[in-house]
C-alpha cells in the first residue's frame, strides 16, 4: 500500500503551487484594476467556463483519491475484509491498555486495530519515528472504533491520542509500541 | 493639530459624537466592543503561540486549555458577531430606507452579546472550564476534570449571547416585512419570500412574461438568508447549554446523572449540524453578501450575473444544512453514505458557492477599471484571497482518503481556519469597517493612511503566513489541541509566533489609527446616549 507521507507529499505540492499561483493571480488582479484597460466587461462565456472548472474539479478530487489513496475503498469496506491479525484496544481514565506490552505486526498485513472508549471521546493515531502521522481515527464511548491498515515496510511507531479528551489527554503517548518487521520465514 | 489635541479630539476635531443618531452611536459601540474581544483573542492566541515554541512556566497545562476553549468564542461571539450584527442592524434599514424595527432590541442584542463574552470567558478564566469548543460529549460533564460551577456560569454566558443573537434575527426579519409608521402596507410574505429565496426559486417555474421582480435587494437577501442560519445555530446552541446546564446543575445538587444516557455519536452529529451553520453556513453566505455589497458601493455598479449570485446564496444555504458529517470522516461508526454524500459530496458545493461568489465580486470590479486602491478595495482584495486559499483548503480535508492523514493536524486549524477567518472574514471585515466609517462617524477623517497601509501588509502577511506555517506544522503530523514539550515543531512554531507577533501589530496599528481618527473624548462620546430619535438612521441633512 502507498505510504501515507507520499499522499502527503503529493498534497503539500499541489497545494503550495495553487497557493503561490492565486496569490500572484490575486497580486496581478489588483495592480490591473487601477489601470485602464481594453474590454471592461467580463464575457458570460469565461463565466459558465469557471462555473465548469469548479464542478469539475469539485467532483474529480473525491474520485481522484478514491481511486489512488489505497486505504479509502478499504476504509469504506474494511467489514468484507478479512484481516491478518487483530488488536483489541481499551481506554479508560486518559490510558490505552493493550493486549501486549509491544504490538507486533508482519509487513504486508492487513491488522484491524479495535479500539474502544470506556469514558470520554479520545482518538488514536500511529506516529512515525519523526512524529509524522500514519493514520489517525476517532474513538466515541459506545461504539465500535475500528480501522484497518495495511503496512508495506518496517517501521516503529508511536500511539497519542489524536483527540483532546481534557488536559489529561495530552500525556496519552505510548512510545514505540507498534513494531513492523520483515515477515519471519 | 498636536498629537494630544488629536489623541484627545480626533483627527481634525471633526468627529462630533454629539451629531451621531442614536443608530450609529449603536453601531460604533457595537465595533468598539467587537475590536476589544478582537485584541483579547488576539492576545490569547499569542500566549498559546509562543506555549506551543515551549510551555510557558506560569501557565499550567489546564490554563492553557482554557484559554483554547475561550479563543475562539471570544473571536467568534464577541468580536465577530458584535461587528457584524453591529453592521447588519445599520445595513438593513440603511438598504431598505426604512427605519430599524425595534432600536430597544438592537440595544439589548449589543449588551447581551458584550456581557454574555465577558461572563464565560470570566468563567473559563478562573474556573478553567475547557471542554473547547466542540464539547465532544461526556467531556462537559466530567467533573474528575472541570468544576460544575465554572461549566453552569461558562454556559450561562453562552447562553446570554445566543438569546442577543435570537434578538438579532427578530430585528432583522422584522425590519424586511414591517410597515412603518405612515407608509403604504408593505407586502411582508411576499418580502420575506424574495429575502429567502423563494420568490426566486418560484420564477425558474414561471413563463418570462410572469416572472415577478425581486422586492428586496441582493445585499439584504444575503443578511436574510444568512440570518437563517444564525437562528438555527442558536437553537443547537442553547439546546446544547441546556442539556450541558441539566447535568451541571444536578451536580452541583448532588445528584450525578449517568452521562451514557446521552448517545456520544449522535450528540457529535446533533452539535457539529449546528455548529457547522456558523462555519459553513451564515459565515460565507454573509460574506459573500458582503463582497456583493462592497464591490457595487466601491464600483458603483450593478453586480455581475446578479440572479446567479441570488440563487447561490440560495444553494450555499441549503448546503449548509447538509454538511456537517465532513466533521465526522474520522469517525468509524458514522454511516459511510453520510461520509461520502454530506462529508464529500455536498461539501465541495462549497468549492461551486463560493468560487462563483468570488469570480461575480472580481467580475464587478473589472467592470469599473480604473480603480483608486483605497482602503476598502485592498482589505475587499485580500478577503477574496483568504477565502481563495482556505476553502480549496477546507475541501482537500473534507475528503475521506485525506482526511484520514489531516484530521485534527495544525492543517486544519492554519491554512483552513485560521486563514478563512483572520484573512477571509477578518479582511473583509474591515474594508466593511473602512467604508462605513464615514458614514456612521458623519464624516471623520482617518488620521493615518500610512498606519492604514501597514495595518494591510501586517495583516495579509501575518494572516497568510501563521497559516501556511501551522499547516507545515500539521503535514508534519503536529496535533491541534495538545501540547509539545520537546520542541518537536519549533522551526514552525518560532516562524508562526513571528506571524502572529506581525498580525498584533497590525492591530495595534488600526486600533491607534481609529482611537486618534475620533480621539478619545469621541471614543467615550460613542457611550453616552444620543438626543436624537432613534427612528433616525442617519442625521436628517446626512439623509438629504
Amino acid at each position: 500500500m502507498v505510504d501515507s507521507q507520499v499522499v502527503l507529499n503529493g498534497q503539500t505540492f499541489a497545494y503550495t503551487f495553487y497557493a503561490i499561483a492565486i496569490i500572484l493571480l490575486m497580486g496581478w488582479f489588483g495592480f490591473k484594476l487601477t489601470k485602464e484597460g481594453k474590454g471592461k466587461a467580463v464575457s458570460s462565456g469565461l463565466f459558465y467556463s469557471f462555473v465548469g472548472m469548479l464542478v469539475i474539479l469539485g467532483v474529480s478530487l473525491h474520485i481522484i483519491t478514491y481511486n489512488t489513496i489505497p486505504w479509502a475503498p478499504m476504509d469504506l469496506n474494511r467489514n468484507d475484509i478479512k484481516p491478518d491479525k487483530s488488536f483489541n484496544i481499551t481506554v479508560a481514565n486518559h490510558k490505552f491498555s493493550l493486549p501486549s506490552e509491544k504490538l507486533m505486526i508482519d509487513i504486508n498485513d492487513k491488522v484491524l486495530f479495535d479500539v474502544y472508549s470506556q469514558d470520554l471521546t479520545y482518538g488514536f493515531g500511529l506516529f512515525r519515528q519523526d512524529n509524522s502521522m500514519l493514520f489517525q481515527m476517532q474513538v466515541v464511548p459506545g461504539h465500535r472504533n475500528d480501522i484497518l491498515w495495511q503496512f508495506d515496510k518496517p517501521g516503529i511507531y508511536t500511539i497519542r491520542s489524536t483527540e483532546y479528551s481534557g488536559p489529561k489527554g495530552a500525556n496519552m503517548v505510548l512510545k514505540d509500541v507498534v513494531v513492523v518487521q520483515e515477515r519471519k520465514k | 493639530m498636536t498629537f494630544k489635541d488629536t489623541f484627545l479630539n480626533g483627527a481634525q476635531g471633526l468627529f462630533k459624537p454629539v451629531s451621531l443618531t442614536p443608530m450609529q452611536k449603536l453601531v460604533l459601540r457595537f465595533v468598539v466592543v467587537g475590536l476589544i474581544y478582537y485584541a483579547f483573542a488576539t492576545i490569547e492566541g499569542m500566549i498559546m503561540r509562543i506555549y506551543q515554541i515551549e510551555p510557558i512556566s506560569a501557565i499550567a497545562d489546564y490554563q492553557y486549555f482554557a484559554i483554547l476553549t475561550a479563543h475562539p468564542l471570544v473571536g467568534i461571539f464577541g468580536s465577530t458577531y458584535s461587528i457584524v450584527f453591529g453592521a447588519f442592524l445599520f445595513l438593513v434599514p440603511f438598504l431598505m430606507k426604512k427605519p430599524i424595527w425595534s432600536y430597544k432590541l438592537a440595544n439589548w442584542t449589543f449588551l447581551l452579546i458584550a456581557l454574555g463574552t465577558f461572563v464565560f470567558w470570566f468563567a473559563g478564566f478562573v474556573s478553567h472550564f475547557a471542554p473547547l469548543y466542540t464539547l465532544y460529549w461526556p467531556l462537559p460533564a466530567d467533573f474528575s476534570q472541570f468544576s460544575p460551577l465554572g461549566g453552569t456560569f461558562f454556559v450561562l454566558g453562552i447562553a446570554l449571547v445566543m438569546v442577543g443573537t435570537v434578538f438579532f434575527v427578530i430585528n432583522i426579519f422584522k425590519t424586511i416585512t414591517y410597515t412603518p409608521e405612515g407608509w403604504d402596507k408593505q407586502p411582508a410574505g411576499a418580502m420575506l419570500g424574495s429575502a429567502l429565496g423563494f420568490s426566486g426559486l418560484k420564477n425558474l417555474f414561471r413563463k418570462k412574461e410572469d416572472k415577478k421582480d425581486h422586492l428586496v435587494s441582493l445585499p439584504v437577501a444575503a443578511i436574510a438568508r444568512g440570518t437563517v442560519d444564525t437562528a438555527l445555530n442558536a437553537g443547537i446552541i442553547l439546546f446544547t447549554g441546556v442539556l450541558i446546564l441539566v447535568y451541571l446543575v444536578s451536580h452541583l445538587f448532588g445528584v450525578d446523572l449517568k452521562n451514557t444516557a446521552v448517545d456520544a455519536l449522535l450528540y457529535k452529529n446533533w452539535f457539529w449540524w449546528g455548529l457547522d451553520l456558523i462555519a459553513d453556513g451564515l459565515v460565507l453566505i454573509f460574506v459573500a453578501g458582503t463582497w456583493y455589497l462592497l464591490a457595487m458601493l466601491i464600483t458603483g455598479k450593478n453586480l455581475f450575473m446578479q440572479n446567479y449570485a441570488r440563487a447561490a446564496l440560495f444553494i450555499e444555504m441549503v448546503v449548509s444544512w447538509t454538511v456537517w458529517s465532513h466533521h465526522l470522516l474520522s469517525d468509524q461508526a458514522q454511516p459511510g453514505f453520510l461520509k461520502v454524500l454530506s462529508g464529500e459530496m455536498v461539501t465541495a458545493f462549497e468549492l461551486i458557492t463560493q468560487g462563483l461568489a468570488f469570480f461575480i465580486t472580481l467580475a464587478t470590479l473589472w467592470s469599473a477599471r480604473p480603480l483608486k486602491m483605497s482602503n476598502e478595495l485592498k482589505f475587499l482584495l485580500g478577503g477574496l484571497l483568504g477565502f481563495a486559499l482556505a476553502v480549496p483548503a477546507g475541501i482537500m480535508q473534507a475528503d475521506i482518503g485525506l482526511n484520514r492523514i489531516l484530521h485534527n493536524t495544525q492543517w486544519i486549524v492554519g491554512p483552513h481556519v485560521h486563514v478563512a477567518i483572520l484573512v477571509g472574514l477578518t479582511m473583509t471585515l474591515y474594508s466593511a469597517i473602512y467604508i462605513l466609517f464615514p458614514i456612521l462617524t458623519n464624516g471623520a477623517k482617518l488620521y493615518s493612511q500610512k498606519l492604514a497601509t501597514f495595518h494591510f501588509w501586517a495583516h495579509l502577511i501575518g494572516g497568510i503566513g501563521m497559516g501556511a506555517f501551522m499547516g507545515m506544522a500539521g503535514l508534519k503530523g503536529m496535533l491541534r489541541r495538545t501540547i509539545y514539550v520537546n520542541g518537536e515543531y519549533n522551526i514552525y512554531m518560532v516562524l508562526a509566533a513571528l506571524c502572529g507577533g506581525l498580525l498584533l501589530v497590525g492591530f495595534l496599528a488600526f486600533f491607534l489609527n481609529i482611537v486618534m481618527s475620533v480621539g478619545l473624548k469621541g471614543v467615550i462620546g460613542i457611550f453616552t446616549p444620543s438626543k436624537l430619535n432613534p427612528k433616525e438612521l442617519l442625521p436628517v441633512s446626512e439623509n438629504k
